[in-house]
């Protein structure tokens, strides 16, 4: 035998020796496939565990608090829509509640029927995205597919109630653009169900899938007190074991007379936050049922017509309703809430979407600050993925939902 | 491109100039590199799946790396901080190469005329077409990509 | 005049004159503190038990451009075991805009500190990483202050100037 086969082939030995490990730093992103948005992860590695990660933020800021204060009080609607641009009428409906809080006005209880029901539809959307993104970038590529056509469901939704698909313009101060237009409710009744499909064939695909268990159960597991300590709200918090949701903890519009279940999760890793997130869409489309059958005739928006915009019937064909309508949009004129400041609070698909909004007695506001779900979250990437491998960057990645457009502002 | 039937060649034959046949290649076979940064990404996530299937126009494979592709999709809004990456990006495209400005945002700034958002991605990069809206339709994506093919069929790239 | 918390009186008693200020703007409870007694005041309300506030909102600045002091620092806190909400507001003036950071007492304020930082020109006295965030290091001055106007661009690669071109022969004849 040759003495080289002899020594490769030939002995039992197995070497067994120290081999020296390098730390490495490795930089993902800011523009990354598996990272939905632009974020950049710095981490060090030692052979493949992470000993210290970074995460670097702000490639999408574009001055959603300056803009809001170079605007009229309805003309700042549109740049909320681009906040979470995955559920854009939470936070329609946000502001808006916060702006009527400053006006001290109410809006008719079809209007807060119809703004619940389509943010529920909102929520599903937030989640069927999320769970696409995150199972793709985990390598299920089916999901995806199937959540998109689910998606395109709700976006037929939107779209019959604002005539836009994902820049919504949803709502106006003191109610929203429009009321329901005819055959709503029957389309509703169309798609929740094909939603509903949907949602259970993921279920049997992915939740008790061998595959996927193995990459996420475990992963970034977080107790109920850091949960509270990192600044956690939403389906993040609600998977570590804390019962906390806008909607039952300090309910608004009209979530307080609506059966629903706030699920939690007991260990707060990834496995629990999707699972959350899959009993929350089963949950929203029980709301969206409730809502329908619940939901009254009536107006949609405020009598006020120091507030809301006239019909443009009105607009079109008598001088009151043109005069109206000037003196609302033109410059200088327009709603003026009294001088105060308010933090209106929504459950948005991430968690809590605050809107905390000042008013100096002006036509726009003086400041308008959202308080992103997100912001948090991100901000804990390092903390959650301690002690981990750097395969486990892309489910705990996925599963904290980064949003850009909410992150950055 | 003609077809010729003639006697005297058996069967069927094509005649064509090179570059035709060239652009006609490339037309259909576009790879994307979606560079998704913002709302806009939510609309290619539906262009690209089932309900309107960007793969029927030849442009349905996205390449994340910028090395392996052609069609770089500008999805969403570019802010200055993020401009060097983009720049970057597009200079390590191999030739030929086309830039889709998908958007409002990448088109010309968009609602976003305000201190950190550069106004449009062609004050920094070349841009062959520009898709309006905010964000716009698939359809109007499709109809998009079906103007570039045209522009690749009859234009030399740059 | 809505009720006042049972917390509040126990706040003026137990910090004084620290306390600014108490009040219930539109049915929310709001405390104005003294900068110095920031951490003190909500570590308290942190812990005990008439308040609870254990989950952090939200940090951000204020800039009340024609007021002296000129900024507000605004904190939002939740308790989840009692459900209610508080906000506590700083004063801080324009020439020295320091307060302590709240890190000690809210780990989660960090980047909110920071964004703080970035946004306002506000600094925080013992935060670890006080450093830009949603802008970069090149970037001068502090974007949401009043006085910074909305369209000053300050880009970090040289802009090209755009090519115009005629858009038409993609088009089919006849067509648009």
């Amino acid at each position: 035998m040759p003495e080289q086969v002899k020594q490769y082939l030939g002995t039992a030995e197995v070497v067994d020796q120290e081999v020296p490990v390098q730390e490495m730093f490795l930089n993902i992103g800011p523009q990354h496939p598996s990272t939905h948005g632009v974020c950049r992860i710095m981490v060090r590695i030692s052979g493949e565990k992470i000993l210290w990660s970074d995460v670097e933020i702000g490639y999408m800021h574009r001055a959603f608090e300056k803009h809001c204060e170079n605007e009229s009080w309805n003309t700042a609607i549109p740049y909320t829509d681009r906040l979470n641009y995955v559920s854009p009428i939470i936070n329609n409906v946000g502001y808006c509640m916060a702006v009527e809080k400053l006006l001290g006005l109410t809006v008719p209880e079809r209007g807060e029927y119809f703004r619940t029901l389509v943010s529920e539809v909102a929520r599903l959307s937030d989640h069927l995205t999320n769970i696409a993104a995150q199972l793709m970038e985990l390598g299920a590529f089916t999901v995806f597919l199937y959540c998109m056509k689910a998606r395109e469901w709700c976006y037929e939704v939107f779209e019959a109630a604002c005539g836009a698909r994902v820049t919504t313009n949803f709502t106006r101060v003191g109610g929203v653009i429009a009321d329901a237009p005819q055959g709503f409710g029957e389309l509703v009744q169309r798609n929740m169900p094909l939603i509903r499909g949907v949602v259970d064939e993921i279920d049997k695909l992915v939740t008790r899938n061998r595959i996927f268990i193995d990459r996420v159960k475990g992963i970034s597991a977080v107790t109920a007190e850091e949960a509270i300590a990192l600044g956690f709200t939403g389906p993040c918090l609600r998977a570590a074991g804390v019962p906390y949701d806008v909607r039952r903890t300090h309910p608004y519009s009209v979530y307080d007379r609506l059966e629903f279940t706030i699920p939690v999760g007991t260990t707060g890793d990834v496995l629990d936050r999707y699972l959350v997130r899959m009993e929350e869409m089963r949950q929203s489309l029980l709301i969206v049922d409730q809502c329908l059958k619940q939901m009254p005739e009536g107006p949609v928006n405020a009598l006020d017509r120091t507030v809301r915009l006239p019909n443009k019937s009105d607009v079109y064909s008598n001088i009151e309703g043109l005069m109206n309508q000037f003196k609302l949009v033109m410059d200088g004129h327009g709603i003026k809430p009294p001088p105060g400041e308010t933090y209106s609070a929504v459950e948005g698909g991430n968690g809590e979407v605050g809107f905390y909004v000042v008013s100096e007695g002006g036509t726009g506001p003086w400041k308008c600050r959202c308080r992103a779900p997100s912001f948090p979250l991100v901000q804990a990437l390092p903390y959650l993925l301690r002690d981990h491998y750097v395969a486990d960057i892309v489910p705990v990645f996925g599963s904290i939902n980064y949003i850009a457009g909410e992150v950055e502002r | 491109m003609e077809m010729i039937r003639s006697g005297e060649i058996p069967g069927v034959a094509f005649t064509t100039k090179a570059d035709l046949a060239l652009g006609w290649g490339r037309k259909y076979s576009l790879f994307v590199y979606p560079f998704v940064t913002a709302c806009c990404g939510m609309e290619y996530m539906s262009v690209a799946c089932a309900h309107y299937d960007l793969d029927r126009f030849g442009a349905g494979l996205p390449r994340f790396s910028p090395r392996q592709a052609d069609l770089l999709m500008v999805v969403g809004t570019v802010s200055h901080k993020i401009g060097p990456v983009l720049k970057r990006i597009y200079d390590q495209m191999a030739d030929p190469k086309w830039v889709m400005a998908f958007g409002a945002c990448a088109s010309a700034g968009g609602p976003y005329n305000d201190y950190a958002t550069m106004q449009g991605i062609d004050v920094c990069i070349p841009v062959d077409i520009y898709v309006p809206g905010c964000p716009p339709r698939p359809e109007m994506v499709l109809d998009g990509i079906i103007k570039l093919q045209k522009k690749i069929q009859t234009r030399e790239p740059r | 005049m809505p009720e006042f918390p049972p917390y509040f009186a126990a706040l003026q008693e137990r910090f004084g004159d620290r306390i600014e200020e108490t009040a219930m703007p539109l049915g929310e409870a709001a405390v104005t503190v003294k900068r110095e007694a920031i951490n003190e005041v909500l570590a308290w309300l942190k812990d005990d038990d008439s308040t609870l506030f254990d989950l952090f909102l939200d940090l951000t600045g204020v800039d009340y451009i024609r007021r002296r002091p000129r900024f507000e620092v605004v904190i939002h806190l939740v308790s989840v075991p009692l459900r209610h909400r508080l906000r506590v507001k700083v004063r801080l003036d324009q020439d020295d805009p320091v307060m302590p950071s709240i890190i000690p007492v809210y780990p989660a304020a960090n980047w909110f500190e920071r964004e703080a930082w970035d946004l306002y020109g506000l600094r925080f006295s013992g935060h670890p990483n006080l450093k830009r965030m949603l802008l970069y290091e090149s970037f001068v001055g502090h974007p949401l202050r009043k006085d910074y106007p909305l369209t000053r661009r300050q880009p970090i690669v040289p802009l090209r100037k755009p090519e115009v071109r005629r858009s038409d022969d993609a088009r089919e004849p006849g067509e648009g």
